[in-house]
């Protein structure tokens, strides 16, 4: 695997990833692996122990965990939120927008590409997990 | 109509960068097309048997003359002189080159017009009623919606990886100029009994190899929380849909799998959430986008009254032109089904004469319909026979709206690659059998709609006379299908029997026909007598 490119500034997490059901049954457990079609909502009771959540995405056409991670944030969940696999650089700036802040890509990504990416578009339309502001909101003050 | 701000602009333009960043990324052999592919279409460019294809949206069909004009620039500089009007109301250009792709996107650009989202396996390109703003039957326009929800659909970052396409339709009148129900969500503007007004919603249409028409998921939304229960049916499709089968992965499957009831509670559940995050556009930014689309400044004093003692004249208006909701003023029709032509192809030169006569007599206003033909919304009675005698000029009077002759097709084999028979040439013999303006008078109302292949971009299930073109052990053959609607009426054809070769399924079209003059009662269209008398009563006729 590629290193792992971080969009946050605290530290580096090294607890072992766990899928949903060794998550829930280790109370221990910090970090979850959710596979695509896994539902993600079972770890919902547990968000306040869990420091990283990885979100595979088995092939980059698979979009059902921007879904996921979307409801995650729409939890509360502030620990780190990692997209795994098939991760393109063209998908960065929507993951981003999802609430992802840390990749895990397959292949490695050109860091310039990715800083284009993640600069291109300077609005976005609609409200999402992100900190942009929409542009009706920046019509309208 | 609605006109970009600084913040529309600059969005379209970092699309045109970002584009043209992904082309050279693929040219210099960064990207292999399988990486590639996907970007491509999310900007509607596919790659043909020829050429690239690049279709162009036309927010719900509405375009403006300096548009028409760009269309029409596009066609001469980057393509063989001509596009072809589709039927989702956007336009296709058949001979491009990818190297000039992005050149064209910043043409485009310059006149407020885009490619976003027009293909690959995201929210589609917006279709409305192409007479919204015009109808005298319709409660409101119902772009302004319309719009809210483009820009709110626009690079939704959790939407842009959908399981497949997503097609949105809004219409605000009882009769169906849009194919409503066809589409995976429908919304229909209505009025409770309050007086407010907000939307009958309906979901998990399509057409393709499993037809569906969508349900009714919701009698009544009101108008200002759309896009959160839009999101909600979007969020419940991409997180439950299938994703190991493309052909199975359309939202009316799902729908179906669960079942209506099932759906709708996994939507409103959603829904119930969603609605918190307040993502909902605010009355403000509606009324700002609404201001858009106040009436044009009519002639309350326009004359009513017309001349129609020139006959040819006289047909065209009884054929072409229908009730405005302005006295005084009409909706012209431009039927781009000439006998012989390519149904919905449009020269150049075509463009920007249309694109004159628009600025001239419709207040710069000009429709794309998804019948494949063009409409002028707000033209002064007085002026209708200049507007025919500018459109005879340019070879665009032909009379035969929803008549037999006025055929939806795809581009078919001539064009496209997922293709299994051609379609063009099938619809010009079609025309050139039933040429005569006499027979498609007696014959009335019969919409024909051709799809090259299973994919049914002709919207063979929606025609009253369907045909499919498939491919039989490498030889093009063609199914015959009866019964369909993509109006109000709305119904899914039915396949009559085993197909027929390209000459053969001309003659038993003309022998359906024949069982519906023999048997239809007085008034009745070829639909109301298939209705009343079932396939039964035609397929002998066909089959003999």
């Amino acid at each position: 695997m590629a290193e792992i490119l971080r969009l946050r500034d605290d530290a580096p997490i090294h607890a072992p990833l766990f899928s949903i059901d060794d998550f829930l049954a280790e109370p221990a457990a910090r970090a979850v692996r959710i596979e695509a079609g896994e539902d993600v909502t079972q770890i919902f009771p547990h968000l306040g122990r869990i420091d990283l959540v990885e979100i595979a995405f088995p092939r980059f056409r698979d979009g059902r965990g921007f879904s996921s991670a979307r409801l995650l944030r729409e939890a509360g969940y502030v620990g780190e939120l990692r997209a795994a696999g098939d991760v393109l650089v063209d998908l960065i700036a929507f993951m981003r927008r999802c609430g992802f802040d840390a990749f895990a890509p397959d292949a490695p990504l050109d860091g310039d590409d990715v800083a284009n990416a993640l600069n291109r578009f300077p609005y976005a339309y609609q409200h999402a997990s992100d900190a942009a502001v929409p542009i009706w909101k920046l019509r309208h003050g | 109509m609605y006109r970009y701000d600084q913040y529309d602009q600059a969005m379209v333009d970092a699309r045109v960068a970002e584009f043209r960043d992904q082309v050279a990324r693929r040219l210099a052999g960064k990207m292999n097309d399988d990486q590639f592919k996907p970007l491509r279409l999310k900007n509607g460019l596919y790659l043909q048997l020829h050429a690239y294809m690049l279709r162009i949206a036309i927010p719900y069909g509405t375009l403006n003359s300096g548009q028409m004009r760009t269309l029409a620039h596009i066609a001469r500089r980057y393509d063989k002189g001509y596009g072809h009007f589709t039927t989702r109301q956007n336009i296709q250009f058949n001979w491009i080159k990818l190297a000039e792709a992005p050149d064209i996107l910043a043409d485009l650009a310059r006149v407020e017009m885009h490619a976003i989202q027009t293909s690959g396996e995201s929210i589609r390109n917006i279709s409305a009623d192409p007479y919204a703003g015009a109808a005298a039957d319709e409660i409101c326009d119902p772009r302004p919606w319309a719009e809210l929800l483009r820009q709110a659909t626009s690079f939704h970052p959790e939407f842009s990886y959908l399981p497949r396409k997503f097609k949105i339709a809004v219409i605000a009148a009882e009769v169906d100029r849009a194919a409503l129900r066809w589409h995976d969500c429908a919304l229909r503007i209505v009025t409770n009994a309050a007086g407010e007004q907000g939307f009958e919603v309906y979901a998990g249409g399509g057409m393709g190899r499993t037809p569906m028409i969508a349900f009714k998921i919701r009698d009544f939304l009101p108008a200002g929380q759309i896009f959160s229960y839009l999101q909600a049916i979007l969020r419940v499709w991409n997180l439950h849909a299938r994703r190991d089968n493309i052909h199975k992965q359309r939202m009316k499957i799902l729908v179906h799998t669960l079942g209506e009831d099932a759906f709708r509670t996994e939507v409103e559940a959603a829904f119930t959430h969603i609605l918190t995050l307040g993502s909902d556009f605010p009355a403000a930014e509606y009324d700002r986008i609404a201001a858009h689309f106040t009436p044009p400044p009519f002639d309350a004093d326009a004359p009513d009254d017309m001349d129609l003692s020139d006959p040819d004249f006289a047909r065209w208006v009884a054929r072409q032109v229908v009730a405005h909701k302005m006295p005084g003023y009409a909706i012209v029709n431009i039927s781009l089904k000439p006998v012989g032509g390519i149904p919905g192809d449009v020269s150049a030169d075509q463009m920007d004469a249309i694109a004159d006569i628009a600025q001239k007599y419709s207040f710069d206003d000009l429709r794309s319909a998804y019948t494949q033909n063009l409409v002028l919304p707000h033209v002064r009675k007085a002026d209708l026979f200049a507007v025919w005698q500018a459109l005879k000029a340019i070879n665009l009077v032909d009379t035969n709206r929803d008549q037999i002759t006025d055929i939806i097709a795809c581009p078919g084999l001539d064009y496209c690659s997922l293709a299994n028979a051609r379609s063009i040439p099938l619809a010009q013999k079609i025309a050139q059998r039933f040429a005569d303006p006499a027979v498609g008078d007696d014959i009335g109302d019969l919409n024909i709609k051709i799809s090259g292949c299973i994919n049914a971009c002709g919207h063979h299930h929606a025609g009253h006379i369907g045909i499919l073109g498939v491919d039989r052990k490498g030889i093009e053959n063609y199914q015959l299908l009866l019964g369909g609607s993509g109006a109000e009426d709305i119904s899914a054809a039915k396949i009559t029997g085993p197909g027929f070769d390209e000459d053969g399924v001309v003659d038993a079209l003309e022998r359906a026909v024949n069982a519906y003059r023999a048997q239809r009662t007085p008034g009745e269209r070829f639909i109301d007598t298939y209705r009343r008398v079932g396939m039964d009563g035609f397929k002998e006729a066909i089959y003999g």
